[in-house]
C-alpha cells in the first residue's frame, strides 16, 4: 500500500483516479488545484503525487517545480495526467522534473500498470 | 482487472455544465474586449477538462470536438491568434452544442452529433486560417514500422543503457524500469561499475551504474521503449532485437492469426458499445454538492442529538418528580439540537443565485444581437443563497422578466439619445434577503410604463371601470393580470403585460409575490419575493370553528380586536376595515371554508392583517394559537391542488392542519375584480385528510 497525492480541478478525474488507486489499496489524497497540493505536501509525505497540467491558481508543472524544491519530494515519483500527447509539453514537464506522465483518456488499467512500475 | 467509472458520470456531466458556464462568461467577456489571458485561460481549461473526461467515459463526439476548441483556444492564449468576434462568436456557439451533447448523454441517449460536425469544420477553418497548416496525425510512423513484414522472428532483445547522473532527479529509479524488464521475461544483467568515482567525490544523489541487458522475451521494441520512455534524454539507450531467421510459412500463418483473433476482438468491441448505448437510459440521478464542513457540522449536531436522546431515555427509565427539571432541560436541549439539525440540513439545499444569474449574460448578449440595442447587464447579490429547488422554479420567470425588459422596457439607442440617456440600456439583477424572503429586483432604465396607457387599455379590457381610483401600484398591477394583453398589443402598448400573467401565478405558485415600480422616463422595476425554502415554514396557528389553520408567519402585519366603529361595508358582499388610515378588506374564513354561513358577530372579533405585495388584507378567524415550525406537506402530490391552500402540516398531536396561502385566498374572494359575488368557494373542496 502506498500514499498517493492526486491533484486536478474536475472532481470527477480526481474521483476516477482516487477510486482505481484505492481499489488496489493505495491511500488517496485529492487536492483541487496546485495551491492546495503544495500546502498538503508541505506537511505530509506522498509515494507518487498523480497531477493535472491545466488547474486554476497554480499549474501542474509549477506544481512539480516546487514540489522538487521541498526536501520530502526530492526522488518522489510526479507523474502528469496530461491530454496532451506533444513531444513539447512532455519535455516542459520533465524540465520541470516530472518523472513522467499518464496521457488521456483515463484508463484505470493503464494508471495500474504505469503506477506500478513507479511504486517500489 | 476493470474499475467501473460509469458511478462518476453525473459528477462529470455536473462539473461539465459548470465548465460550459464558466467558459461562456469567459467568452462573453472576450466578446466585451475583454484581453485578460487568464480568461482565455479559463476558457482553455473548461474545454481541456471536458475533452479529458469525455474521453474517459467513451463521449468520443465529445472529445473530438472540444479537441478542435482547445487547439483553437491554444493558439488565442500563445497569441498565435486573436480573439476575434466571429471566432467568439462561433466558440460560444460551441458552448452550446457540447452542452446539448452532454444533456443527450445524460439521459441516456444518442445525441444528434450532425450540428457538431458542421460546427467542428467551421472551427478548424478558423484554426488552420491562423496557421496555415493542419496537423497531421503523430501516430502514422508507427503503423508503418507495424506493418513491416519480417523475415525474422525476433526472440529477445539487448539493451545498453547507461543514465546520465541526474536521471534520479527526475524520481525516476533504474532499478524499477529493470525490474519491470524482467517482468517480459528471462533477463540476463551486466553492471557497469566503471563510473563510480572514489568515494570523497561520490555524491549520494547522482547515478554512476550502467548496465547492459540481455532479454529473451519475444515481445514487440514498444514493450521496451515504454519502459524508458520518461527517461529517453536522461540516458544512452540503445534497443537491438535479437532475432532467429524463421520458415516464411510459419510466419504467415501467425500473423494471419494474429488478424483474425484481432478483427473478431474489434467486433465484440463494437457490439459492447453498440449494448452499452441501449442500456445506458437511466440517467444520472440528479446531485447535490455540499463542502465537507457543511456535512462535518451536521454530523456534530447529529452526535450531540444522540447524546440528548441517552440522557432523555435514561430519565425516563425511572422518572420521579424530582427530575422534572431534569427533564424539561433535556426536552429543551432535544428542541434546540433538532432545530439546528433541521437547519443544518436545509443549508444542504442552499445555494448562491449566481447559478440563476449567470445564464442571463449570455441572453442579454444575443438578444442585444438580435434586437441591435446596445445593453449592459449588471449584477449584485449573487452570492445571495436560496434553496435549489426554488430556484429552479424559478428561472423561467426570470428569462421572463429579463426578456421583458429589453424587449419592452428599454429603448432604441437613437431613442435613448433623443431623451438624453447614455445609447447604452442597463437591465440590473439584484438579489437579498429580507426576513425569511428572498427578493430579486429586474430593473431597466428604460421608458418606464405609461400609467394612462395601462389604465385605458384595462378599460378597454374591461378589467376595471373608468371610475375606479387607482393608485399608481394598482395600475401597473393591471399588467400581471390575465387577459390584460394580447398579441396585438405588444407594437401598441410597447407590449408590456405579454404573458406577465404567467410569471405572476408562477411566482405566486411558489408562495411568493411580485411587485412593480415604475418611473415614467426613468426605468422599471419588477420585484420578486419568494420564501426561501418551500420546505418549512415559520407558522401562526389558529382556530375557524374547530378546525386548526396555518399562516405563514411572514405574510402577518398584525393581529387586532376589532372595534365595531371602524368596520364599514360598501358591497352587498364586501365590508371594510379601517385601520388607522387604510381600509382593508375582510374575508371571513368560515364562510370561505365553508365552516359556519351564518354571517359573524364581528364586534371584538379577531382579524389577522396580512400582507400580499404591497396590498394588505384582514382575515376574520376565531382564535389565535400559538407559533410554530411546520413541515409542509404537498397537497398536490397527496390529494390535489387547492385554491387558498397551499399545503398541510402535522401538528405535534398528530391531526393535520391546512397552511393557507395568501394569493389564493385573494383571488377566490375576488377582491381583485369588483365583478361582484364570491362565485368560487371552498364548499366543494371537504377535504378528507384525516384518512392519511
Amino acid at each position: 500500500m502506498s500514499k498517493v497525492l492526486i491533484v486536478d480541478d474536475m472532481a470527477s478525474m480526481r474521483k476516477m483516479v482516487s477510486f482505481t488507486l484505492e481499489s488496489v489499496g493505495h491511500e488517496v489524497t485529492q487536492a483541487s488545484d496546485g495551491d492546495e497540493a503544495l500546502g498538503i505536501a508541505n506537511n505530509n509525505t506522498f509515494d507518487l503525487v498523480v497531477t493535472d497540467v491545466n488547474m486554476p491558481n497554480m499549474d501542474g508543472l509549477t506544481l512539480v517545480k516546487k514540489l522538487r524544491g521541498l526536501a520530502n519530494f526530492k526522488f518522489t515519483p510526479i507523474l502528469l495526467l496530461t491530454t496532451e500527447a506533444g513531444t513539447e509539453k512532455k519535455m516542459a514537464g520533465k524540465a520541470a522534473g516530472a518523472t513522467g506522465w499518464l496521457v488521456k483518456p483515463f484508463n484505470p488499467d493503464k494508471l495500474l500498470a504505469t503506477t506500478k512500475r513507479v511504486l517500489g | 482487472m476493470s474499475v467501473d467509472l460509469d458511478q462518476f458520470k453525473g459528477i462529470f456531466f455536473e462539473e461539465s455544465f459548470e465548465n460550459l458556464d464558466a467558459m461562456e462568461t469567459g467568452l462573453l467577456a472576450l466578446s466585451e474586449g475583454e484581453t485578460d489571458l487568464e480568461t482565455v485561460n479559463t476558457i482553455f481549461r473548461g474545454a481541456h477538462s471536458i475533452k479529458g473526461g469525455g474521453a474517459a467515459f467513451g463521449f468520443d463526439v465529445v472529445s473530438s470536438f472540444t479537441h478542435v476548441m482547445e487547439e483553437l483556444l491554444d493558439k488565442m492564449r500563445n497569441g498565435e491568434m486573436e480573439a476575434d468576434f466571429a471566432s467568439v462568436n462561433i466558440l460560444l456557439e460551441s458552448v452550446d452544442v457540447l452542452r446539448e451533447l452532454l444533456k443527450a448523454f445524460q439521459d441516456g441517449l444518442e445525441p444528434d452529433d450532425q450540428r457538431a460536425l458542421a460546427l467542428k469544420l467551421k472551427l478548424e477553418e478558423i484554426r488552420d486560417g491562423a496557421s496555415g497548416v493542419s496537423e497531421i496525425a503523430t501516430d502514422s510512423q508507427i503503423e508503418v514500422e507495424a506493418g513491416d513484414t519480417r523475415d525474422e522472428e525476433i526472440i529477445g532483445w539487448t539493451i545498453h543503457f547507461l543514465p546520465y547522473e541526474n536521471l534520479l532527479q527526475t524520481g525516476n529509479d533504474p532499478s524499477l524500469m529493470l525490474r519491470e524488464l524482467a517482468g517480459l521475461g528471462e533477463m540476463t544483467l551486466q553492471v557497469h561499475t566503471q563510473r563510480i568515482p572514489p568515494l570523497a567525490e561520490m555524491e549520494p544523489e547522482k547515478c554512476y551504474l550502467s548496465w547492459d541487458i540481455e532479454l529473451k522475451a519475444p515481445v514487440e521494441r514498444d514493450a521496451i521503449t515504454e519502459i524508458f520512455e520518461w527517461v529517453e534524454d536522461d540516458c544512452d539507450l540503445d534497443i537491438q532485437p535479437v532475432v532467429q531467421p524463421v520458415e516464411r510459412r510459419k510466419m504467415e500463418r501467425r500473423d494471419e492469426e494474429r488478424r483474425t483473433g484481432e478483427g473478431a476482438g474489434l467486433e465484440r468491441r463494437k457490439e459492447d458499445r453498440r449494448a452499452v448505448g441501449k442500456d445506458a437510459a437511466p440517467a444520472p440521478s440528479a446531485t447535490i454538492r455540499v463542502s465537507t464542513e457543511r456535512i462535518d457540522e451536521i454530523i456534530d449536531m447529529v452526535g450531540e442529538l444522540v447524546i440528548t436522546q441517552s440522557m432523555l431515555s435514561q430519565l425516563g427509565e425511572d422518572l420521579d418528580l424530582a427530575k422534572l427539571e431534569k427533564l424539561r432541560e433535556g426536552l429543551e436541549q432535544l428542541e434546540r439540537n433538532s432545530r439546528e439539525l433541521q437547519e443544518g440540513v436545509m443549508s444542504i439545499r442552499m445555494q448562491p443565485i449566481s447559478f440563476a444569474f449567470n445564464r442571463f449574460p449570455r441572453m442579454v448578449h444575443d438578444v442585444s444581437q438580435k434586437l441591435s440595442k446596445q445593453i449592459r447587464l449588471e449584477t449584485s447579490g449573487e452570492d445571495t443563497e436560496m434553496d435549489k429547488t426554488v430556484m429552479e422554479k424559478i428561472n423561467d420567470p426570470l428569462v421572463h422578466l429579463v426578456r421583458n425588459s429589453i424587449d419592452h422596457g428599454l429603448e432604441t439607442p437613437d431613442e435613448r439619445l433623443e431623451a438624453g440617456k447614455e445609447e447604452e440600456g442597463i437591465v440590473r439583477l439584484n438579489a437579498y434577503h429580507q426576513g425569511s424572503f428572498v427578493i430579486i429586483e429586474v430593473s431597466d432604465d428604460g421608458s418606464g410604463l405609461d400609467r394612462e396607457r395601462i389604465f385605458t387599455k384595462a378599460i378597454e379590457r374591461g378589467l376595471v371601470k373608468e371610475s375606479d381610483e387607482l393608485s399608481d401600484d394598482q395600475v401597473f398591477r393591471l399588467l400581471l393580470e390575465a387577459g390584460f394583453s394580447t398579441a396585438e398589443q405588444v407594437s401598441d402598448l410597447s407590449g408590456r403585460g405579454v404573458g406577465l400573467d404567467v410569471v405572476r401565478k408562477n411566482i405566486e405558485g411558489l408562495g411568493g409575490s411580485i411587485d412593480i415600480r415604475s418611473e415614467l422616463g426613468v426605468g422599471t422595476t419588477f420585484a420578486i419575493r419568494l420564501p426561501l425554502t418551500l420546505a418549512v415554514l415559520d407558522g401562526q396557528l389558529f382556530k375557524v370553528g374547530n378546525d386548526t389553520f396555518i399562516l405563514p408567519l411572514s405574510s402577518i402585519v398584525e393581529s387586532l380586536q376589532m372595534d365595531q366603529k371602524c368596520i364599514s361595508g360598501v358591497a352587498s358582499d364586501i365590508e371594510l376595515y379601517r385601520l388607522r388610515d387604510e381600509y382593508i378588506p375582510i374575508i371571513d374564513l368560515s364562510k370561505t371554508f365553508s365552516i359556519n354561513e351564518n354571517p359573524k358577530n364581528m364586534e371584538n372579533a379577531l382579524l389577522v392583517v396580512v400582507e400580499l405585495g404591497e396590498r394588505h388584507v384582514g382575515l376574520l378567524i376565531d382564535e389565535l394559537l400559538g407559533q410554530q415550525q411546520v413541515v409542509i406537506k404537498s397537497l398536490e402530490t397527496n390529494y390535489q391542488r387547492v385554491t387558498g391552500i397551499s399545503g398541510a402540516t402535522i401538528l405535534g398531536d398528530g391531526t393535520v392542519s391546512l397552511i393557507l396561502d395568501v394569493a389564493g385566498l385573494i383571488e377566490m374572494s375576488h377582491l381583485d375584480q369588483n365583478n361582484g359575488g364570491k362565485q368560487q368557494k371552498m364548499a366543494n373542496n371537504n377535504l378528507v385528510l384525516q384518512e392519511q
